[in-house]
């Protein structure tokens, strides 16, 4: 009998102390849900991304102890790129972990974005397309909780348009030259054309588009139809396997790689180096530089990766592109919490608080070289209606090993793309019944 | 034993023509019904709803779409996806540019112009058969989604070809929270999987096997050959159409062409061959293996390896278990999974004697 009561006070003392002590380690975490992509066609960016992702969180939690001291905790949730498996993952990982809240999603891929997106409105869950996704939900009055951070598909074009322009001597010299788009058959690939039949209407270059069925790895017949264009530059708006494939297919049909631009998705290594000699020369665009000069990447490399922890099986793709804009990525997620932290105090922070974050980032300078990260993150501003904050990019070329920067920051023409931004976004608000939010002041 | 059959007898023609005769299925089937439409809705979370069972349903009748017309009438086919992206993208368009017209009706008109799809891509199948057939549907696979990203009037110029469903309403009420979705689904899959069974059952079903097992000596006993199989075609077209709607408005919201490629249509047919031909639960069963299996060894990785093995490898291993588990299945029970499951009814109403 005795020893029953025994047993028994002994089992409640446990289980009490144990809710206590999970209850103390969960009441200062924050969950990231990674959507990630590790096999298929786009392994090397998932791979890479969530590398640089996981391993600058990582580095937040083995420095600092976290954010405030509140721990950074995440899980995978392998999607493939495919929409199915994103939505379930999505679903299954919103929840969060053992009571750490969700911060936000990142999926890295644009049909998961479209179809996740007004599920994360209805759940209050920031979702960030880094560089990527639905141009009109840079809106965010109509779009509250859809951030393409950096650089939205728009300013992207706009921007290479840009410096087609400079190099021709001025936008007005644009006028008869012919440029062919080459794009992704997939809504990342199609995002754009609207806005470059517009810039061409504008500056009276005569424009081609042609598309190239998923995954990318037949191309001949574009290639084909490109040399009997005769075109004056190509835009190749690639993904993945497609981008060695039309470099090595464009050295065959004669067509010079220095006059092929890569957009944000043809930009990284992993898309030059397979195409090997033929990739020499290939001019792409890019919102940070590769390299792992900076004080934050030769931080992580010194407290992650010496330690054994980095994520990347390769070691050698410690600070390409893809990498380090998965560090960058990281890097602003962290810097909302920190900022909806400061509002909202040092806790756990629920998905609508940690949006407050993102559109209160406020990134100079200063703030760059203290985070370490000064001229790998461009500087950024972000308000309630101005979900994108920077618009501008660079320009590198592969001299066969690796990239070289060859121009300054090019700006895109936001002021050109914000009222089209806007219809569309007021087009969608109204398809869907939404009233969209007062933002007060003009967002640019 | 654990039910019995005796002193169940029909006493007419129509208690005997009914399809379930005995008193035990009939009361399974209920609870069945009452589990999926009052205990499920009360006690399912969002993820339940969104990543399982939605996605479940519409697989299982783009199943029994595939099915009535390879399964019943012997026609292959491989482009049921094709059907489904009509489908889908009908409704949407009648949704989109008919002001006021309900909801149910878009689903309708969208499985209507599937089934329109479905007679024209039918029609060579009165001179070519078997895989000279798959090849035709094969046509029109890639044709339907070469169109609808060709012609961006389809997809209501949307700049990246995604459509967006529009918010679910029926009659004033708004089903377009995750509970809702799905009771539209069970509402919509459910008397169309009885329209079916009545389908088959009945004399159309009759011609359509007569003609599968062989279609010259169906021609002989009189059977109208390609009435019949433009019938099946149709009616299999119509199912799946409702079953592509159903997977652009309440499974996922939104849609893009290439979400009914190739490999979709695989997917189907894998559904309708390992959950079993000529069966109308064998759907279901497949659609549970497809959609179920996956996500259930995908959580279970999650718990047993506890990130210890690297995601890549653990999503790669799970690819592995999942080939094998089908090659499995198909050796040990070719006829499909509904065929075990009534061997294991057979079994079960004489235990523990032998059958």
């Amino acid at each position: 009998m005795h020893q029953n009561r025994f047993v028994l006070r002994l089992a409640l003392g446990l289980a009490l102390a144990a809710t206590t002590l999970t209850a103390a380690a969960q009441a200062k975490e924050q969950y990231f849900p990674l959507q990630s992509y590790r096999v298929g066609p786009y392994a090397a960016g998932g791979t890479g991304f969530f590398g640089g992702f996981i391993d600058y969180m990582q580095y937040v939690n083995l420095k600092e102890g976290g954010v405030n001291g509140v721990k950074l905790v995440w899980s995978e949730c392998e999607t493939e790129y495919v929409v199915e498996k994103g939505v379930e993952c999505y679903e299954r990982l919103k929840k969060g972990l053992d009571k750490a809240p969700a911060a936000a999603t990142n999926p890295l891929s644009v049909g998961i974005a479209y179809a996740t997106l007004e599920r994360s409105a209805a759940d209050k869950l920031p979702l960030i397309t880094i560089n990527h996704g639905r141009t009109d939900s840079t809106d965010g009055s109509v779009f509250p909780y859809v951030f393409p951070l950096q650089l939205n598909p728009y300013s992207e074009v706009s921007a290479i348009v840009n410096y087609i322009g400079a190099k021709a001597g001025g936008l007005d010299k644009l006028k008869g030259k012919k440029i062919v788009t080459l794009y992704h058959g997939s809504p990342y690939g199609k995002e754009t054309n609207p806005i470059l039949e517009l810039l061409a209407k504008k500056y009276g270059f005569q424009l081609v588009l042609l598309e190239v069925p998923h995954p990318g790895n037949e191309q001949q017949s574009q290639w084909l139809t490109i040399r009997r264009e005769k075109p004056d530059w190509v835009i190749l708006r690639g993904w993945g396997v497609m981008n060695p494939v039309a470099l090595k297919t464009a050295q065959k049909t004669g067509f010079p790689s220095d006059h092929i631009i890569g957009n944000i998705w043809s930009n990284s290594e992993d898309d030059a180096a397979p195409a090997g000699p033929a990739a020499k020369g290939y001019i792409s665009i890019t919102t940070h530089p590769s390299g792992t000069q900076f004080p934050v990447l030769q931080d992580i490399r010194k407290t992650v990766v010496d330690a054994g922890k980095g994520n990347l099986a390769d070691p050698k793709r410690f600070g390409n592109v893809y990498y380090n804009l998965g560090v960058v990525n990281g890097i602003l997620n962290v810097e909302a919490v920190r900022v909806a932290q400061a509002k909202f105090g040092k806790r756990p922070l629920t998905g609508e608080e940690v949006r407050w974050g993102f559109e209160n980032i406020r990134l100079d300078n200063k703030r760059l070289a203290e985070l370490g990260a000064l001229g790998l993150v461009q500087p950024l501003k972000l308000s309630c209606a101005d979900h994108e904050g920077g618009g501008a990019v660079r320009f590198q070329q592969w001299d066969g090993q690796k990239w070289n920067v060859i121009s300054d920051w090019i700006q895109a023409d936001r002021k050109l793309l914000r009222p089209i931004i806007e219809d569309s976004a007021r087009k969608y608000a109204k398809e869907k019944g939404i009233t969209p939010r007062d933002c007060g002041t003009k967002a640019i | 034993m654990l039910f019995s059959q005796a002193g169940q007898l029909s006493t007419s023609y129509a208690q005997d023509r009914r399809t379930w005769r005995l008193r035990q299925q009939r009361w399974a089937m209920a609870a069945l019904l009452a589990l999926a439409a009052v205990a499920l809705p009360l006690a399912g979370t969002d993820y339940w709803f969104s990543a399982i069972l939605i996605p479940f349903l519409v697989l299982s009748l783009a199943g029994l779409g595939l099915n009535l017309l390879t399964g019943y009438a012997g026609q292959l086919s491989v482009g049921a996806a094709a059907f489904m992206a009509i489908g889908a993208f009908a409704a949407y368009n009648f949704q989109l540019r008919v002001p006021g017209l309900p909801l149910l009706a878009s689903f309708a008109l969208g499985g209507l112009s599937a089934a329109m799809l479905g007679v024209v891509v039918g029609l060579p199948s009165l001179r070519i058969k078997g895989f000279y057939l798959l090849v035709s549907t094969l046509a029109a696979q890639f044709f339907v989604l070469w169109a609808l990203t060709r012609f961006g009037w389809l997809s209501n110029d949307s700049a990246s070809g995604v459509i967006t469903a529009p918010p679910l309403r029926i009659g004033g009420a708004d089903v377009g929270a995750p509970a809702g979705r799905y009771l539209l689904t069970l509402a919509i899959v459910v008397p169309l999987t009885w329209l079916a069974n009545r389908i088959v059952r009945g004399p159309v079903g009759r011609q359509w096997m007569a003609v599968r097992d062989m279609d010259s000596a169906a021609a002989v006993i009189g059977i109208p050959i390609l009435r019949t199989k433009l019938l099946a075609f149709a009616v299999s077209s119509f199912y799946l159409g409702v079953a592509g709607a159903l997977w652009a408005f309440t499974y996922l919201g939104t849609v893009e062409p290439n979400g009914f490629d190739l490999a979709r249509s695989f997917q189907i047919l894998f559904i309708i061959i390992i959950g079993g031909l000529g069966s109308i639960l064998g759907n279901f069963l497949g659609a549970a293996f497809m959609v179920l299996l996956p996500v259930l060894l995908s959580n279970l990785a999650g718990l047993v390896s506890g990130g210890a093995i690297d995601p890549g490898q653990l999503e790669n291993v799970q690819k592995m278990l999942f080939g094998a588990l089908i090659i499995l299945f198909l050796i040990k029970e070719p006829a499909g999974l509904a065929r075990l499951w009534h061997a294991a009814g057979l079994r079960l109403s004489n235990w523990p004697l032998r059958p």
